[in-house]
């Protein structure tokens, strides 16, 4: 498939006779992020692992980089880079230290690889802690080294498995700049991740995986227009309030709101979102209802889920 | 076609144009195969460049343990057959470090896999074989620095040899020999154990294994059935057969295997070997299962 950087088709790997992957289908346009989201356990690094050559699989196909991965896997490891969910670099080594020596283990030759080292630093912003030993660098900083170390053939795609898992927000948006200058250069990016809004954020196509298999791929706007995108949300105090917060939202509302007795709570899609509350809130305030919360709530990706398979996040066993 | 689609890769990123990134693909895999485990192993040495205080922590337990029984219970021990007791404990002090040395293997081994470390190394175009080489030729050359510090602290101490330079040297390659076959151990520990803590736990176990060796004391003054486990302690042979090499005190009891401590110094290792190496390897490729 032309202007395809990955594509796997129905891959099966199992475990006993448990499905990590069951037929699991992935296109990746080239030059793109492509965002694979998924709770723990629904597949998202076995995936990412087969297509890097770190698995074997049991059934399908798959290209990375036009290269098939079960009859070539060196020929993929030159045009990939990964970086797993620990930022794997050497924490005893400096920065720089850390990437020569990957450079030199790339077949960069020494020479090739002192440059390179210093040209991704650059790069990567770390030119000032290249020479202090990576134990000494916070979780961002890690973050770049590894994104670095993964791009020292300047690879034509790159995995990242949860790149950002566990990082400050700065952190974060650190990594998110760095993806960027990545795509801007030309790499392909397949990103997994829990968070919808990194997904949001960096992908320009997402694909959702269940179990396993793809449930859905679409673009960010695409799947949040599945879900319903924002909606209002209402806590009543008094149980006996419900069908008035029920009749109020309603008139916000694009669909039927739905109630959940037990939690005392109405919530309901909606579009206009700065709209939508102020009116709410003056209906309940005309009307004397007592309000324990009121809010916007951005989809999760519970709501994801729980929209596209009929179960939330948590029945997905841990299968990772 | 590999070729140009790099090049054409390099030229839209920025930077890349600096520098060519086409792998050098002049050489076979038996090139890269040496290269590649030479450059894991370079990698090793820089921790203890930039972390000298490794080495210290290393080589600070046999150290101090050459003193304390040199000293401390040297005056109270009585040397088997009359001759010093230094002289008897330091071969199997240097049996012990190699033995111990297995732990360092495992530590470093589980490190790098729960960090991803072996992971990435598994993604690039690498020989793979190279991590678990890389390794063990490491570890040799921390084996080899250990036993000249540790023969230097033994000589400052009084310790002496009167076989001559090639029985000592037969006597230092046995030594290594038996770290070379726990290297094996050290790398499919490592790569069972989830985490560097849970093989820490493993002094719990090789303490023991060591100490119910030959290394202190003579197996026939152990009850009968542990001096008999003792003596056929694979330690025991290799520090039996450096005490022989070496001109020191043996005190063999006549038994079989203490009068074979030689031979037995080559069978062991070659045992060991045997089994785990396989043994280390299938775990390792089975990282792709």
């Amino acid at each position: 498939m032309d202007g395809y950087a990955v594509v796997a088709e129905g891959l099966e790997k199992r475990y006993g006779d448990k499905h990590a992957l069951a037929g699991f289908d992935l296109a990746v346009q080239q030059g793109s992020v492509h965002g694979l989201l998924g709770p723990n356990g629904a597949g998202k690094t076995t995936a990412v692992r087969v297509l890097a050559t770190l698995l074997r699989f049991d059934g399908g196909r798959a290209r990375v980089a036009g290269v098939d991965v079960r009859c070539e896997p060196r020929q993929v490891r030159r045009r990939i880079g990964l970086t797993g969910q620990y930022a794997a670099v050497d924490e005893v080594l400096t920065g720089r230290q850390n990437l020569e020596m990957f450079g030199r283990l790339f077949h960069l030759g020494g020479r090739r690889a002192v440059r390179r080292a210093t040209e991704l630093l650059e790069q990567f912003d770390l030119v000032g802690a290249g020479d202090k030993g990576v134990g000494t660098y916070s979780g961002g900083m890690r973050r770049r080294l590894d994104l670095a170390a993964s791009m020292i053939l300047a690879p034509d795609v790159l995995f990242l498995d949860e790149p950002t898992t566990g990082l400050d927000p700065r952190s974060r948006g650190e990594v998110w700049e760095a993806v960027r200058r990545l795509v801007a250069g030309g790499t392909t990016v397949l990103l997994t991740t829990q968070y919808l809004e990194e997904a949001d954020r960096l992908a320009s196509r997402i694909t959702v995986i269940d179990q396993g298999r793809a449930i859905a791929d679409d673009t960010p706007d695409g799947l949040k227009d599945r879900v319903g995108g924002d909606r209002i949300e209402v806590v009543a105090r008094d149980a006996a309030d419900l069908p008035a917060v029920a009749k109020a939202v309603a008139r916000v509302a694009d669909t039927d709101p739905t109630t959940d007795a037990l939690e005392r709570r109405v919530h309901a899609p909606v579009t206009d979102r700065v709209a939508a509350l102020t009116d709410v809130a003056r209906t309940l305030q005309e009307e004397r209802i007592g309000v324990e919360d009121i809010g916007l709530r951005r989809p999760s990706l519970d709501d994801v889920f729980l929209r596209l398979t009929g179960h939330g996040t948590q029945t997905t066993e841990e299968a990772a | 076609m590999s070729r140009t689609d790099t090049v054409t890769r390099a030229d839209v990123t920025d930077v890349a144009d600096l520098t060519d990134l086409t792998p050098g693909d002049r050489h076979g895999r038996a090139y890269w195969a040496v290269a590649d485990c030479w450059n894991v192993v370079r990698r090793g040495l820089t921790h203890y460049q930039r972390r000298p205080v490794m080495i210290a922590w290393q080589l600070g337990f046999p150290i101090i343990s050459v003193l304390l029984y040199g000293y401390v219970f040297g005056g109270a021990m009585k040397s088997p057959d009359g001759g010093s007791v230094r002289d008897f404990l330091m071969p199997g002090m240097f049996a012990m470090t190699m033995a111990f040395g297995f732990m360092n293997t495992a530590i470093a081994v589980v490190t790098d896999a729960s960090k991803g470390v072996i992971d990435r190394f598994r993604s690039m175009p690498m020989a793979p074989s190279a991590v678990v080489t890389g390794r063990g030729v490491n570890d040799l050359i921390i084996a080899c620095s250990e036993l000249a510090i540790l023969a230097a602290t033994a000589f400052a101490m009084g310790w002496r040899t009167d076989t001559g330079i090639v029985a000592s040297l037969a006597a230092f390659g046995l030594l290594l020999l038996l770290r070379f076959c726990l290297i094996w151990v050290g790398i499919l520990l490592g790569l069972l154990v989830p985490n560097a803590e849970a093989a820490g736990g493993l002094y719990v176990v090789a303490f023991p294994l060591t100490m119910i060796s030959s290394v202190f004391v003579p197996p026939s003054t152990m009850p009968d059935w542990l001096g008999t486990i003792a003596a056929w302690n694979p330690i025991s042979s290799t520090a039996a057969a450096a005490r022989e090499l070496f001109g020191n005190p043996v005190a063999s009891d006549g038994s079989w295997i203490q009068e074979h401590s030689l031979l037995m110094a080559v069978v062991w290792p070659i045992a060991v070997t045997a089994v785990f190496a396989p043994l280390a390897v299938r775990r390792f490729q089975r990282l792709s299962r």
